[in-house]
């Protein structure tokens, strides 16, 4: 089939689905539903740069996420008096303090092999450094937060611009996935899924109980918005306009990555995906390409994740589930068409409304499950079976991904190969 | 008597709580990790790929286990053994078929249609959700026992001055499956003619198929060893402490780690990476305080001991095998024994 009319076909029966949604449970919910799925469209973005254009394995989305929220929450929440007012950030800045010197420290030592020191001993001296280093940031700051906890709850934020923390938040998202790039880039595919793996759950694990940090599982809320809360405008037309600030977000990354795609940059990026050892050949410095391509897409997914946190206005560390997160994400860029920003933003769209609507039907056809059996056979079902029920959908999304990869691995909407004759 | 004067200077009681809460824990969670790293590494060395459901299949072996000891409760008593432990090798004949079955279904279609290895990996995640789903659909998000009422947990304590040295009885069968497995592997890869086999993809699959060997057989056998070994671990760490349907993610990150820095593709190496790793994640949560509290008269005045000293605190442990996995991918890639590093 002609691929635009296809693409008009499938956003055509996406379209309805979505009246219908509206129609039948309302505008509100509606609306809420499309900003959801708007944020995850930018994340989808990110990610399909990453494994689409660059063939990179991110199993860590929600760490990144985490990490772009916390940072929104630092950057947008509204200050904390109490804590600025009292000894946490006197105690915290020594602390700090400590820790740029001992990082100096540590640095300097490492390269002493320059002034003629043994390679052994610089080692070993490198992670003494390293060791005290970490032992005396710990010994300070093991008070400050204590008394932080104790009298301010938590530090608060910096109360500047939601944008501003949004665009940090990509910005933090970056910086960690290009430690994690340097790392792994060099070596087999393999290892940087299971580093990102790790990375997210050490994330999570901090912003867990990091209590004088994130407030931890007392969770932070209201998160400010970029426009006026429903408080002020009422449901329907505070998330409309939210729903136009992530909409010009998808527009303007669009633009820009479908740019990039076209340009003799993105035209390289192929070349390396495809065929690595020719494009090594031609002189293409590949992991340092692919280490852009993950940066790039970390900020996307960064920014993504932001957007969506500040929307459901509550930052909860223990929220950032990555079975069902990370991987819905990576069945809407697969579904959709890895390599194809129309079909990650179409995949994002359709899989986030058939994820929200499995809900109340895994409910339902375990409700019928239920007293089916008990008619038939006497069967007495567990009590948890609701939450049992949820996890079918775990199971789903595998099922998915296997199937699609096996299947159809090219997506809804394909890559489009640009032949040149 | 000298000696005996020694050893009252010697702080047993802390010497004792040390080799308990770090020699003997180590011990343990490093076997549980060796059993699930020699399957991940024999995967990633023939298949080449990362086996990422295979804390899921440790977690169904275990309930494999559970079923059967619901099937026959009585089995133990009459052998004076827990019952799980007896119908171990069922739970594991079984698992290792499942593993052979998943391979059939998800994984041989993959390879014969010659896929990118990322795709192999990306659908190995496919297989881990679709495998947790199941587990909680079928077995509840709860935690349980694996040991029925009749069977008595023995506690052995061997009196050390002071404070015991305190060893359970599945802590010993999982020391003696351990080894046994380990032994047995040792046989198979070297003396046998599969075992040899196996070792000759590992180390060049085109020479290999050149010489007449058989992929599909020790890719078969691959899974076989590989859904055995796990079952084991996933059994003895239920009967252990606890049986739970939400271990997989708690428990591969050390697994890949011990395989990583044992050198993938290297059985051996997986075992010592899994006490390395195990003894790591031991060391770093122990508190250092209650070794140095005895030396408190030896040491200068102005060092003061805290009352908690451990390099990593306990809801950190996950950091543990992470920050091993970073520095040897970052200092010696090719692991302790020297894996593959490219595909």
């Amino acid at each position: 089939m002609n691929p635009s009319l296809r693409e008009a076909g499938l956003f055509a029966g996406l379209i309805l689905l979505v009246a219908g949604i509206f129609a039948w449970l309302g505008a509100a919910y509606g609306v809420r539903m499309l900003v959801e799925a708007s944020c995850y469209a930018i994340i989808a973005l990110g990610l399909t740069i990453q494994w689409g254009y660059a063939g990179l394995f991110n199993v860590g989305l929600m760490g990144f996420v985490a990490i772009a929220a916390f940072t929104t929450v630092l950057i947008s929440y509204p200050v904390n008096d109490v804590f600025w007012s009292g000894d946490g950030p006197w105690m915290l800045g020594q602390a700090a303090l400590t820790l740029a010197i001992g990082v100096a420290i540590t640095l300097l030592l490492s390269r002493s092999t320059r002034i003629g020191v043994p390679k052994g001993l610089r080692t070993a001296l490198t992670l003494v450094a390293a060791a005290i280093t970490y032992l005396a940031v710990q010994g300070q700051l093991d008070p400050a937060a204590t008394l932080i906890e104790r009298e301010a709850g938590f530090i608060g934020g910096f109360g500047l611009p939601v944008w501003m923390g949004w665009a940090a938040g990509g910005v933090v998202a970056g910086l960690l996935g290009w430690a994690m790039g340097r790392i792994t880039l060099g070596l087999r595919a393999d290892y940087m899924a299971i580093a990102t793996l790790g990375i997210a759950e050490i994330v999570k694990a901090f912003l867990k109980n990091a209590d004088w940090l994130t407030r931890g599982t007392l969770t932070v809320s209201p998160l400010p918005w970029p426009v006026p809360t429903p408080q002020e405008l009422g449901f329907v037309a505070s998330r409309s306009a939210y729903l136009a600030v992530t909409a010009v977000m998808i527009v303007v990354l669009y633009v820009l990555l479908e740019r990039a795609w076209h340009s003799p940059w993105g035209r390289m990026m192929r070349a390396i995906r495809d065929n690595e050892v020719s494009a090594a050949a031609m002189g293409k410095d590949i992991n340092r390409r692919r280490l852009e391509m993950f940066v790039v897409g970390n900020f996307i997914i960064g920014l993504g994740g932001a957007a969506l946190i500040t929307f459901t206005t509550i930052f909860d560390p223990s929220s950032f589930a990555p079975l069902n997160h990370t991987f819905l994400i990576w069945v809407m860029v697969i579904l959709g068409g890895a390599g194809n920003n129309l079909g990650a933003i179409f995949g994002a769209l359709l899989v986030y409304v058939i994820w929200i609507m499995s809900e109340p039907v895994a409910i339902f056809l375990f409700t019928n499950a239920e007293q089916l059996g008990e008619r038939l056979f006497g069967w007495e079902a567990p009590a948890d079976l609701y939450t049992r029920a949820l996890q079918m959908r775990v199971f789903v999304i595998g099922l998915t991904i296997t199937l699609v990869l096996r299947f159809a691995p090219k997506g809804l909407l394909p890559e489009k190969v640009v032949k040149y004759d | 008597m000298p000696e005996a004067g020694l050893l009252a200077i010697l702080p047993m009681n802390e010497l004792v709580f040390f080799l308990n809460k770090v020699v003997i824990a180590g011990l343990i969670i490093g076997s549980v990790y060796a059993l699930g790293a020699v399957g991940v590494t024999l995967i990633f060395g023939i298949l080449r790929f990362a086996h990422f459901p295979h804390g899921d299949m440790m977690t169904a072996g275990a309930f494999v286990a559970l079923v059967l000891l619901w099937m026959f409760p009585g089995v133990g008593a009459a052998v004076g053994l827990p019952t799980a432990f007896v119908l171990m090798p069922i739970a594991m004949a079984v698992t290792a078929l499942l593993a052979v079955g998943l391979d059939r279904m998800f994984y041989r279609p993959m390879r014969k249609s010659g896929v990118k290895p990322v795709v192999m990996v990306m659908t190995s995640i496919g297989v881990m959700l679709m495998m947790q789903g199941l587990l909680r659909l079928f077995a509840g998000t709860g935690t349980r026992q694996l040991y029925a009422d009749t069977d008595d947990k023995d506690i052995y304590r061997i009196p050390l001055g002071g404070r015991d040295l305190v060893i359970t009885e599945p802590q010993l069968m999982l020391f003696a499956t351990t080894i046994v497995a380990v032994v047995a592997l040792h046989m198979f890869l070297t003396r046998s003619r599969m075992g040899k086999a196996m070792r000759a993809v590992s180390d060049n699959p085109d020479l290999a198929r050149v010489s007449g060997i058989s992929i599909d057989h020790v890719v078969r056998t691959t899974w076989l060893i590989a859904g055995a070994l796990a079952a084991a671990g996933g059994t003895l760490l239920a009967l252990d402490v606890t049986l739970k349907p939400d271990l997989s993610y708690n428990i591969i990150l050390p697994i890949f780690a011990a395989a990583i820095v044992g050198g993938v593709g290297q059985p051996y190496g997986a075992i010592a990476g899994g006490l390395l790793v195990g003894f790591s994640e031991t060391l770093a949560v122990f508190n250092w305080s209650v070794l140095l509290r005895p030396m408190r008269p030896y040491l200068p005045e102005f060092i003061e001991i805290p009352a908690k000293l451990a390099f990593v605190p306990t809801e950190y442990k996950i950091v543990v095998p992470f920050f091993i996995l970073i520095a040897v991918l970052i200092w010696r890639p090719t692991g302790l024994f020297k894996g593959r590093v490219n595909n």
